[in-house]
């Protein structure tokens, strides 16, 4: 023991980091305050590669123009001027509004952000049914899959997830229209297939509110199988790994019930990486339902895309373009300070 | 000294399940710990120690099925009940686990998985009283307070590996198991870790079984050491004198294994085993110990000897026993 005194007395158990709750919090605070600044980089440069990318897209917008009947021929003339400018001079024009807030579309004739705006809030609708419906079932089916590896409801669960995360969206779409909408055999048509409210309903009454989730369930449905099934796989996939995780061990052998060890130990270890995932696909649901809100003819952002490429309407897609790149930057953002918050090993 | 050991394990089997067919980890092991005491069981890797610790929480995988008794103070854990298993776990006896660099949960704080255990068992504790315990806790492994707030992550190996100990602590038990609890620490620390927990054990009289596979570690700290090979202990008896005058051809290789401080002559002639340890599912017949034993006789390929008594409070399973007359 003489040995152990003398190894006691030289202190060679160094403290690699002297905790605190203030440095804790001040942590978190640099670290969002880092991806802000790091998202709004991201944000410059995608402004001006879009300058680019429209630049090399063909066709000629300023006849897609003529459609329009409020602009003359004089500011038609105008548009061509500047879209035949050197591109220095180009690029100092779009510096003045890179957002395009002036913007007018040559589709509809109407400032860009108005019809934006006029389909942003369906998409919103469907993203929030969708996230909601697949991140509830998919997380849930997922936490006991991986928790009951090898069990039946494993078994089940994993086959049929994997069956809808290989299933194309847009497909499964089709399907519930012949089979909930159009009806066929003895499936009920019970669904519109078109639209996102009936037509001359406040969209704020009880009436507008179940019109809305009646056009919103089978579109919702189409996209929340597929989500659902990638966060079930992810979240199964981190369960499985922590089943041999050392601390779930220190946990049983306190004398926690198995599904508080779960609850306090597995699972939110285990849900980091589908967070992440969450998040991100919310970023890019937002501009991503472009398939299944096509086939529904569901009029948001997505239908709003598909519409203003097959228009050409290059300012309409530039602002639309700029909604997609800033919700992904965004929701990356989130995810990261969500991660962050959760887990410390992170923030340090 | 009550005559209820605290922890007593009886002919205890070990049996895992697997593809390749059963594979006996455990193979009829008898030791028992009392109150006050600390016991050591030594042995390589492979041969069935941490599958005792795992018996008697009842920690050990749906595929292992184990027969015997696991009595702590006097209570068979194998035929308790789920509730009161549960109760038993940490309240009774708690762990030392091997690796403290993961047995803790990353995500939460120190003083979040402290406080765990001792909400879980003491139906009465309070906000402060569970933050009164953790300070104590803390202090009593010679970590400061505020470490509480911290995260594993921010801790060295051997703050883990305290704070282990403080955990291992919270609910007062009586039979405290430590398995391997130096296993990746550094030399240095695993002195003072060492140090730390038999003077809590001698401390609190707990009854402490200490697993190693370092027999000189085991030597000098414990009062009674058991050797394990293959499932088996094949020699058992008061620690100083089982590392100094090995009866076993086994544990005299085992205990020569690791140069003998001040002894400079030991670090020149390191001496270690030939081959590795049989796998438990194919053993070489008669005395699993043959194949490697230096002085393997004609009749040990034949004979699967007994523990036989081998001098004052001693054991050994060879048959080189009888015939090395116990003269010190």
């Amino acid at each position: 023991m003489a040995v152990a005194a003398a190894v006691r007395a030289a202190d060679s158990d160094p403290e690699p980091q002297r905790p605190a709750r203030g440095g804790q919090q001040g942590g978190l605070g640099r670290f969002i305050g880092y991806r802000l600044v790091a998202g709004l980089g991201t944000l410059v440069f995608v402004l001006l590669f879009n300058f680019f990318l429209f630049r090399m897209l063909p066709g000629d917008p300023a006849a897609r123009y003529r459609a329009v009947k409020s602009i003359s021929p004089a500011d038609l003339a105008k548009i061509r001027d500047e879209l035949t400018a050197p591109l220095p001079q180009q690029f100092v024009a779009y510096l003045k509004d890179p957002l395009a807030l002036d913007g007018i579309s040559s589709w509809k004739g109407q400032p860009v952000w108005d019809l934006v705006q006029g389909r942003a809030w369906p998409t919103l609708v469907l993203l929030g049914a969708t996230t909601i419906v697949a991140v509830v079932i998919g997380v849930w089916i997922g936490i006991k899959a991986g928790w009951n590896r090898g069990s039946r409801f494993d078994k089940v669960s994993t086959a049929v997830t994997l069956l809808f995360y290989a299933t194309p969206e847009f497909w499964l779409g089709l399907l519930l229209i012949l089979l909930f909408s159009t009806g066929i055999g003895f499936f009920p048509g019970i669904f519109p297939s078109g639209g996102v409210i009936d037509s001359g309903i406040d969209p704020l009454s009880f009436e507008g509110i179940t019109s809305i989730a009646d056009h919103t369930v089978l579109p919702a449905v189409a996209l929340a199988a597929v989500y659902l099934a990638e966060y079930s796989l992810i979240m199964r996939a981190s369960m499985v790994d922590e089943l041999g995780q050392d601390y779930l061990m220190t946990a049983r052998a306190k004398g926690m019930m198995d599904h508080m060890v779960r609850r306090r130990h597995a699972v939110p270890n285990a849900s980091l990486p589908t967070i992440t995932l969450i998040f991100l696909n919310i970023g890019f649901i937002i501009g991503g339902a472009i398939t299944v809100e096509t086939v529904f003819s569901y009029p948001g952002l997505g239908l709003l895309t598909f519409e203003a490429v097959s228009e050409q309407d290059y300012v309409l897609m530039q602002a639309l373009f700029l909604v997609f790149t800033m919700s992904v930057i965004v929701f990356n953002i989130i995810a990261d300070i969500v991660i962050a918050v959760i887990d410390p090993r992170i923030r340090t | 000294m009550s005559d209820v050991a605290a922890l007593e394990l009886r002919d205890v089997h070990v049996t895992y399940r697997t593809r390749e067919g059963p594979v006996p980890a455990v193979r009829g092991v008898d030791l028992s710990v009392f109150a006050g005491e600390v016991v050591g069981v030594a042995g390589e890797s492979g041969c069935g120690k941490s599958t005792i610790v795992s018996t008697i929480l009842r920690l050990f995988p749906a595929s292992a099925t184990v027969t015997g008794e696991v009595l702590l103070d006097g209570e068979n854990v194998l035929t308790m009940r789920w509730g009161r298993m549960r109760a038993v776990r940490w309240g009774v006896a708690s762990v030392v686990f091997q690796g403290a660099l993961h047995s803790l949960n990353p995500i939460q704080r120190i003083g979040t998985q402290l406080v765990e255990p001792i909400f879980l068992h003491d139906k009465l504790a309070t906000d402060n009283s569970a933050a009164t315990k953790v300070r104590t806790l803390l202090e009593q492994v010679g970590l400061p307070a505020r470490h509480a707030d911290a995260y594993p992550h921010q801790l060295s190996g051997g703050q883990k590996q305290r704070v282990m100990i403080a955990l291992a602590l919270a609910c007062d038990p009586q039979v405290l198991i430590c398995d391997e609890p130096t296993t990746a620490l550094d030399v240095m620390v695993q002195a003072q870790i060492l140090e730390l927990l038999i003077g809590i054990a001698r401390e609190r009289s707990m009854a402490m079984l200490l697993i190693s596979h370092d027999l000189s570690v085991l030597g000098t700290s414990c009062d009674r050491v058991a050797v394990m090979y293959a499932g088996r202990i094949i020699e058992h008896g008061p620690a100083r004198a089982v590392f100094d005058w090995p009866e076993h051809p086994y544990t005299r290789a085992l205990s020569s294994a690791f140069p003998t401080i001040g002894d400079a002559a030991s670090r020149y002639a390191p001496s270690g085993l030939p081959g590795d340890p049989p796998f438990p599912g194919d053993l070489p017949s008669g005395c699993p110990f043959h194949p490697r034993c230096p002085s393997a006789l004609p009749v040990c390929p034949t004979v699967d000897v007994k523990l036989l008594p081998a001098g004052p409070g001693r054991t050994a399973a060879c048959v080189l026993v009888d015939q090395s007359v116990p003269t010190r």
